[in-house]
């Protein structure tokens, strides 16, 4: 007994440690104050400001084009690389795997250092320009992809393929009819993945990303690097949302798995 | 002759991607590490990482605020995916989402959430230091919890029966069978946790407020004066690192790609 209200007092504070700053931004998004810690009275002025910037918002729809892009690109770059991977011989595998695992494990601003020096001096033609931006992206995203939907390739039977096949329909027709369904809940799993990690990166898009163009973390880094910036109020109720936004995608998508895993 | 359509040819696109856009940067910053700025070849890269006090004090304190980050995630990290996965919680998996959801929500946005926070609290002009170390086991906990999770909600309890029946206490077999079984995962919360916190520069630049450079801000320095030669020593030693830690650790292990969600 003692040793489950210890348990259960140390998951309570980690969680607090976890979320408390999140709530007091949250709070204080609710307040028209220049600082935190002073409360103004309850307003929603932050919120109607923040609909008004149109260059915030530009920043935000960019930041979503962006991530959708890379992750539509990579969800199909990567299912395709995953069945082909899965059908070659061990020794091709193992390669393509090894040089798969490069983006995961190297430090992020390693990978952003060697493809800046990529586009700077061999691929001059597209230097930071949104397709170099794009290609960083989809370098570390599509390793997920892969690792995504491999398990499902592993777990299917392979000789629906080849029933298919005897059966008369063509390799590509047998692809999209019989094994684009058994692998789609991994393929579905990778673009999120993809989608998320395409939101949140920085370094990045920080060394691959033309001059002028901004999504949302290199915007938020500029505006918190200058102290006292005015933008910072602004800021409360965009991670407002994007908090609340990101709560309700995880409780949704509990929500579904728990109903697949009834059926 | 025609080529007649296979499976396996379907990697082929993803292997020119990858021999593009992986590859052949890596190529050309390992020639960018060993030339100076006329071309010529030259070790001096290498050896002003050690010589010049800039380089070395970056090293040093890169390697101290990682070990402490990962020792400090390590203590925190492991007692609650311990608690999740194995105490019989009624809602384990839905309190493990609750614990890396963060994780989804934009990493800069959540430093500036806690920078706020250690204004409110007063404690943000103190040492630079150990709120760059706050920030990055705020930050990097939840690549942590999830893989001790995974290694955890697998064990298998007949081991520790065994060893129960066996006349062994509970922190016994603790040390001796949970402990050891648990290593894979452990490995790869050190992998995910160990090399973002030697370059990730972005939280010490917001909650250290650039008193500390850690590697990847030397490496964003001499990117920023154009400085290419010294920035790709610098990242070809930290790929060196990478790939003895890969090696030493028995190889990439999946359980390194589900801290970052794959498969949840």
């Amino acid at each position: 007994m003692i040793k489950r209200i210890f348990s259960c007092v140390f998951l309570a504070l980690v969680m607090l440690f976890i979320y408390t700053p999140i709530l007091v931004l949250v709070v204080y998004s609710f307040t028209d104050s220049t600082v935190i810690g002073v409360w103004e009275g309850f307003s929603f002025q932050l919120y109607s400001d923040l609909f008004h910037d149109k260059a915030i918002m530009k920043i935000v729809g960019d930041t979503i084009l962006l991530a959708a892009g890379a992750g539509i690109i990579s969800t199909i770059l990567g299912t395709t690389a995953a069945i082909g991977i899965f059908h070659s011989k061990k020794r091709a595998a193992t390669v393509m795997n090894t040089v798969n695992n490069i983006p995961i494990i190297n430090a992020e601003i390693v990978t952003a250092l060697s493809l800046a020096l990529l586009f700077a001096f061999v691929l001059t033609f597209i230097n930071k320009r949104i397709i170099s931006l794009l290609i960083g992206h989809v370098v570390i995203t599509t390793p997920f992809v892969i690792l995504s939907v491999m398990p499902k390739l592993k777990q299917m039977d392979p000789n629906v393929y080849e029933a298919a096949l005897d059966l008369g329909a063509s390799p590509t027709k047998a692809l999209f009819t019989v094994v684009l369904p058994e692998i789609l809940p991994g393929m579905l799993s990778g673009f999120m993945l993809s989608v998320t990690l395409s939101l949140d990166d920085y370094i990045v898009t920080a060394f691959t990303k033309p001059e002028t163009f901004n999504t949302i973390s290199t915007y938020v880094y500029n505006a918190v690097k200058v102290p006292a910036n005015s933008a910072l109020p602004g800021l409360r109720a965009l991670s407002t949302l994007i908090f609340v936004l990101i709560i309700i995608i995880v409780i949704l998508m509990n929500v579904v798995k728990k109903k697949e895993v009834r059926k | 002759m025609k080529l007649r359509f296979a499976r396996k040819h379907l990697c082929i696109p993803y292997a020119l991607f990858l021999a593009l856009f992986v590859i052949a940067p890596i190529l050309i910053m390992l020639y960018y590490a060993f030339t100076d700025s006329e071309g010529g070849f030259t070790l001096m890269n290498f050896a002003s990482i050690f010589s010049d006090i800039t380089a070395l004090s970056a090293v040093l304190s890169s390697v101290s605020i990682a070990l402490l980050t990962t020792a400090i995630c390590l203590i925190i990290g492991y007692p609650v995916a311990y608690i999740l996965a194995r105490s019989g919680l009624k809602h384990g998996k839905t309190l493990l989402l609750l614990f890396i959801t963060p994780m989804w929500i934009n990493f800069v946005m959540r430093l500036n959430a806690l920078k706020e926070f250690f204004a409110l609290i007063n404690i943000l002009d103190k040492s630079a230091y150990f709120n760059t170390v706050i920030g990055m086991v705020y930050d990097f906990l939840p690549f942590m919890i999830l893989p001790l999770y995974t290694t955890l909600i697998k064990m298998d309890n007949s081991l520790i029966e065994a060893s129960q029946d066996l006349g062994a206490n509970k922190i016994k077999t603790f040390v001796n069978v949970v402990i050891p079984q648990s290593m894979p995962g452990v490995i790869s919360g050190i992998t995910m946790v160990f090399m973002p916190s030697m370059t990730n520069y972005v939280i010490s630049d917001i909650l250290g407020r650039s008193h500390i450079t850690i590697l990847g801000k030397l490496i964003e320095n001499y990117f920023m004066q154009n400085n290419w030669n010294m920035g790709a020593a610098i990242s070809m030693m930290l790929l060196a690192v990478m790939f003895v830690f890969t090696w030493l650790t028995g190889g990439f292990n999946d359980d390194a790609a589900n801290a970052k969600g794959v498969g949840l």
